[in-house]
């Protein structure tokens, strides 16, 4: 009885699975932002393996060369391919990104599952906590931390990971608060499931969604972030090949070589655009109700 | 009302509170002894014993931390931040000296956030899903995924060093403030254009606005009278909202300017380790935001008598 049971919700959830995947390949963000994201990814992993030029030796007899057939996007003022620059620097940001991104969700998704199931004393504080969080200003705050911290790519990366789970915390503590009290956790808690796989496997699952449509949108904020915490000087520092600080390098020669601030930024704008078009497919197919976006913008 | 008013002042007071102690607290993030680290910094050698003592007792850091941490607050009351380590200019004055910019540049960024939106989220809701949407849709996408600091330059590159139309950097005139404030206002632009299409999209399909179409009003009174007023209401909370936003655009948006503010204050006091400048800077943002955000909350109830006036999640 039990056996057929579960081979029938078995083939349900098999049937839902492919619909699921199927509306996932149809919504237009999601394919245009995927391919995007893709491409970036593949850039980043395999471009550096490609280019004939060495991101950081300088070249000095090659200064300031416009685009050209073997420079596709120039050089700059050291005589560095800003090509072979940008598609290293891809392997930073989205390295950063992801990193930061990760423990973001890490700490956000710990602190709402336990403001939310346990609820009283312990959710008051550690929404208190999230309210301080919030009253900072995303980037003052980051960027206060990085420069006490002193000004490297590490450091950036400390400070956007502790800077942005507020929002995460949020989300998850209002889903669990509307699931906590369905049948299927009273009753699960009545069978004298243990609290923490009640939360693993009962609260958890029901939060992926809205957590997985703000942490890809999380993505292009932090690409931003970071460029400009870099571009202020307290991130990588030269001559790591990074989108900021490349444009912070070439702004004093704006007018004469202006291809050295202009590419590094349209690298950043393709990325950020990819991450916020794949964002805004992926929740029209996992968070219709727009559970998550109350919290956008505000890290 | 009253009660909820009060709670409300409560946790406001807590989170103050709070704001106050890690924003206090971060000085302490500096790798090893602030007072050496500091000193080190400054001069490229390692500081005496005797001279890191001195610094020390010179900006109280001999204390203990809650010590400290009470002295400053306490400060704060009577109006003193402390002295800038640097210059030892008091704190207080060197805010009340670079605040009217940084207020000056954050409201044109407003302005002409407003300007632009407005009219582009309404023509594209009412043109819905035609060419004309289409675009500013996207629009508004290159806009919130552009990064402020390199549109900064691409204005400047254009009007500034091609048309020669406004000065490269500084502040003090209305040509000054032009191209910062188009550079800030465009990502706010592109927020709130969002916003505008779909809250206009929303009150169209409203039974009112049927109402006003079947009495035979015409379809730009529906469209600017009727709709659009209310379509308004939500834009007010997300504009106070993103006054977090324009903080942090205005702090990048003044390095690239060159322009004097508390942006371009916080940057350089972050780099000379000059600590109470940086407490300064980032308590006046955190609170300025945070009460702002209550206020806009209390615009939102004020404005809309649909919403239940208790304490939401």
């Amino acid at each position: 009885m039990w056996r057929s049971l579960d081979a029938v919700r078995e083939w349900l959830s098999e049937r839902t699975r492919s619909q699921f995947a199927w509306s996932l390949r149809t919504t237009p963000g999601v394919r245009f932002g995927g391919t995007v994201v893709c491409l970036l990814a593949v850039v980043a992993v395999f471009g550096p393996l490609v280019s004939p030029y060495d991101p950081t030796a300088q070249v000095l007899e090659a200064r300031f060369e416009g685009p050209s057939l073997a420079h596709p996007l120039g050089t700059d003022a050291l005589g560095r391919d800003v090509a072979t620059r940008i598609v290293h620097g891809a392997r930073v940001s989205l390295a950063l990104a992801v990193a930061a991104t990760a423990v973001r969700v890490v700490i956000g998704t710990t602190i709402g599952l336990l403001a939310g199931y346990v609820g009283g004393l312990v959710d008051t504080a550690l929404m208190r906590l999230v309210d301080i969080q919030l009253a900072f200003p995303g980037l003052v705050l980051a960027l206060v931390i990085a420069g006490v911290l002193g000004p490297s790519l590490r450091n950036v990366m400390i400070a956007l990971s502790v800077v942005g789970w507020a929002s995460y915390a949020r989300v998850v503590r209002g889903n669990v608060l509307e699931v906590k009290d369905r049948p299927f956790v009273e009753a699960a808690r009545l069978y004298g499931t243990p609290q923490r796989r009640i939360a693993r496997r009962h609260l958890l699952p029901n939060v992926v969604n809205p957590v997985v449509v703000l942490a890809t949108m999380n993505l292009g904020t932090i690409v931003l972030t970071a460029a400009g915490l870099s571009f202020l000087g307290l991130g990588a520092q030269p001559p790591t090949p990074e989108w900021g600080t490349m444009i912070a390098g070439g702004r004093d020669y704006l007018r004469s070589a202006p291809w050295i601030v202009t590419a590094p930024g349209i690298a950043i704008m393709a990325t950020v655009i990819g991450f916020n078009v794949l964002g805004d497919g992926l929740r029209d197919v996992l968070d219709p109700d727009h559970l998550g976006e109350r919290e956008r913008g505000r890290s | 009302m009253l009660r909820a008013l009060l709670s409300r002042l409560g946790s406001l007071t807590v989170v103050i509170a709070g704001v106050s102690l890690i924003t206090y607290g971060l000085i302490y993030l500096t790798p090893g002894d602030p007072a050496h680290t500091i000193l080190h910094e400054r001069r490229g050698s390692s500081p005496s014993e005797s001279e890191v003592a001195m610094f020390r007792a010179e900006h109280g850091l001999d204390e203990p931390f809650v010590i400290q941490y009470i002295e400053w607050l306490t400060g704060i009351f009577r109006g003193d931040l402390g002295t800038s380590y640097a210059s030892s200019e008091p704190v207080t004055t060197l805010l009340l000296q670079y605040l009217p910019n940084t207020v000056e540049l954050a409201l044109a960024a407003m302005a002409v956030s407003l300007a632009l939106s407005i009219p582009v989220g309404v023509v594209s809701a009412v043109h819905r899903d035609t060419w004309i949407d289409r675009t500013s849709q996207f629009a508004a996408l290159l806009g919130i995924s552009m990064p402020n600091f390199w549109l900064g330059y691409l204005l400047i590159l254009l009007f500034a060093l091609h048309l020669g139309l406004t000065p490269t950097s500084g502040s003090g005139t209305l040509a000054h403030l032009l191209l910062p404030a188009i550079t800030l206002g465009t990502g706010l632009a592109a927020i709130v254009t969002r916003i505008v299409r779909t809250s206009m999209l929303e009150v169209l399909e409203e039974e009112y606005v049927d109402t006003a179409r079947s009495k035979g009003v015409s379809e730009r009174l529906v469209v600017y009278k009727h709709a659009l007023r209310n379509a308004l209401i939500p834009v007010v909370t997300i504009v106070g909202l993103q006054f977090g936003f324009v903080l942090n655009g205005a702090v990048v948006v003044e390095v690239v300017f060159q322009r004097p503010g508390l942006g371009t204050l916080l940057v350089d006091a972050v780099f000379a380790r000059d600590y109470p400048i940086v407490q300064g800077v980032v308590l006046v943002t955190a609170v300025a935001f945070v009460i702002t955000n209550q206020l806009v909350d209390l615009a939102y109830v004020a404005l809309d008598p649909r919403i239940e006036r208790g304490e939401h999640a």
